[in-house]
């Protein structure tokens, strides 16, 4: 039951709560017990309460505080982007705004692709039974 | 061109510095507007320019009849009505969901805006039962589908096209009540029968060439567990 992520300079998190919702952002310095000095690279640097933040398993290697340019070379670096979007929760975060975006004429596509799926399913289903029987 | 070339607009040659106050005075301003110029062309005064003479007005007799209490005539109203503002995202070939009457949830192709505001919307009628017909914006559900019509024309269809025919005045007797309903079974014109094939006969081959998209716009439309219309993109 140990925590294995940590709030720490670098630390990458999610911001859940409010306007920058969903946004990724590097943890760059800590202003006190509740806040966080967070900055990204297209966003201006700024505070946010830990209870705003979700950690993830990505870490960048920055001292305190770094300057922007720092900050985007060290992100490139440990190659922030395509670990998060190759990670169980990137993927995930990624289906469901395709999701969020179909389109009337996609989602009938998609709903005659899953009943052709399962029939086929079924259809196996039911062969490997009657040979098993 | 020459009395062109002045412009049209009159600006005032007295800049100002404060709201009220100009930047010259009276006589100054006297001189920059070149008064005195025009008064020396006229002789020391300022031109002056008769009367046009007005077209003889008919002579009215006086009204032999006067209402007894004033009678307040209404204000003139000139106001024009325009049809309905079309709404962006409904365009020539965009397929539409019906949302009421007796063909809700279908999907359907739309074609035109007629003048009185209604739109102009054809099934196909092979494909799902809807025949041309006239349906209001605001029943309709625009999606971001669209079919191809430019090989429709639908220049000959306007509001008039599917106005009520006018009915017979029948002469209602009391022996004839329950026959006359049996009489009058409205057949539809071959004329609009035929122009709902050469309508949709271009459509059809615009909408096969596309995957599914046939299947689509037979079938209906209908909100499903975990649909939630204002979190959908149509």
């Amino acid at each position: 039951m140990p925590f294995k992520r940590f709030v720490e300079i670098g630390r990458v998190a999610q911001i859940n709560y409010g306007k920058e919702h969903g946004r990724l952002v590097v943890i760059v310095d800590v202003i006190d017990q509740n806040r966080a000095l967070v900055d990204a690279p297209d966003m201006v640097r700024s505070q946010v309460n830990f209870k705003r933040l979700s950690l993830t398993d990505l870490k960048v290697d920055i001292k305190r505080v770094p300057r922007k340019k720092e900050l985007i070379k060290a992100m490139e670096e440990a190659d922030v982007k395509n670990k998060w979007e190759k990670s169980s929760w990137g993927r995930k975060l990624i289906v469901q705004k395709r999701r969020a975006s179909l389109n009337d004429f996609d989602r009938f596509k998609i709903m005659l692709a899953k009943i052709k799926r399962a029939a086929t399913v079924r259809q196996e289903l039911a062969k490997l039974k009657k040979s098993a029987s | 061109m020459a009395p062109k070339q002045r412009t049209a607009r009159k600006v005032s040659r007295n800049p100002e510095l404060i709201r009220g106050i100009g930047k010259y005075s009276r006589s100054k301003m006297y001189h920059k507007r070149g008064l005195w110029a025009i008064k020396a062309k006229n002789g020391g005064v300022l031109p002056r320019h008769d009367p046009k003479p007005k077209p003889q007005a008919p002579s009215q007799k006086p009204p032999k009849f006067y209402p007894a209490d004033d009678v307040k005539k209404p204000l003139v109203n000139k106001h024009k009505p325009k049809p309905t503002k079309l709404r962006a995202s409904i365009t020539p070939g965009t397929v539409l969901i019906l949302l009421a009457g007796r063909f809700k949830g279908k999907r359907v192709v739309f074609l035109k805006q007629l003048p009185s505001g209604l739109l102009l919307v054809t099934g196909p009628f092979k494909i799902n039962g809807v025949p041309l017909r006239r349906v209001n914006q605001s029943y309709v559900i625009g999606t971001s589908t669209k079919v191809d019509v430019s090989g429709v024309n639908v220049d000959k269809f306007d509001d008039k096209y599917f106005a009520k025919e006018a009915e017979k005045k029948k002469k209602k007797e009391e022996g004839e009540f329950f026959e006359s309903e049996k009489e009058e079974k409205k057949v539809l014109p071959q004329e609009k029968k035929d122009d709902q094939k050469t309508v949709d006969s271009a459509l059809l081959k615009s909408i096969e060439s596309v995957l599914d998209l046939k299947a689509y716009i037979g079938a209906r439309f209908s909100l499903k567990q975990g649909m939630k219309p204002h979190e959908l993109v149509f």
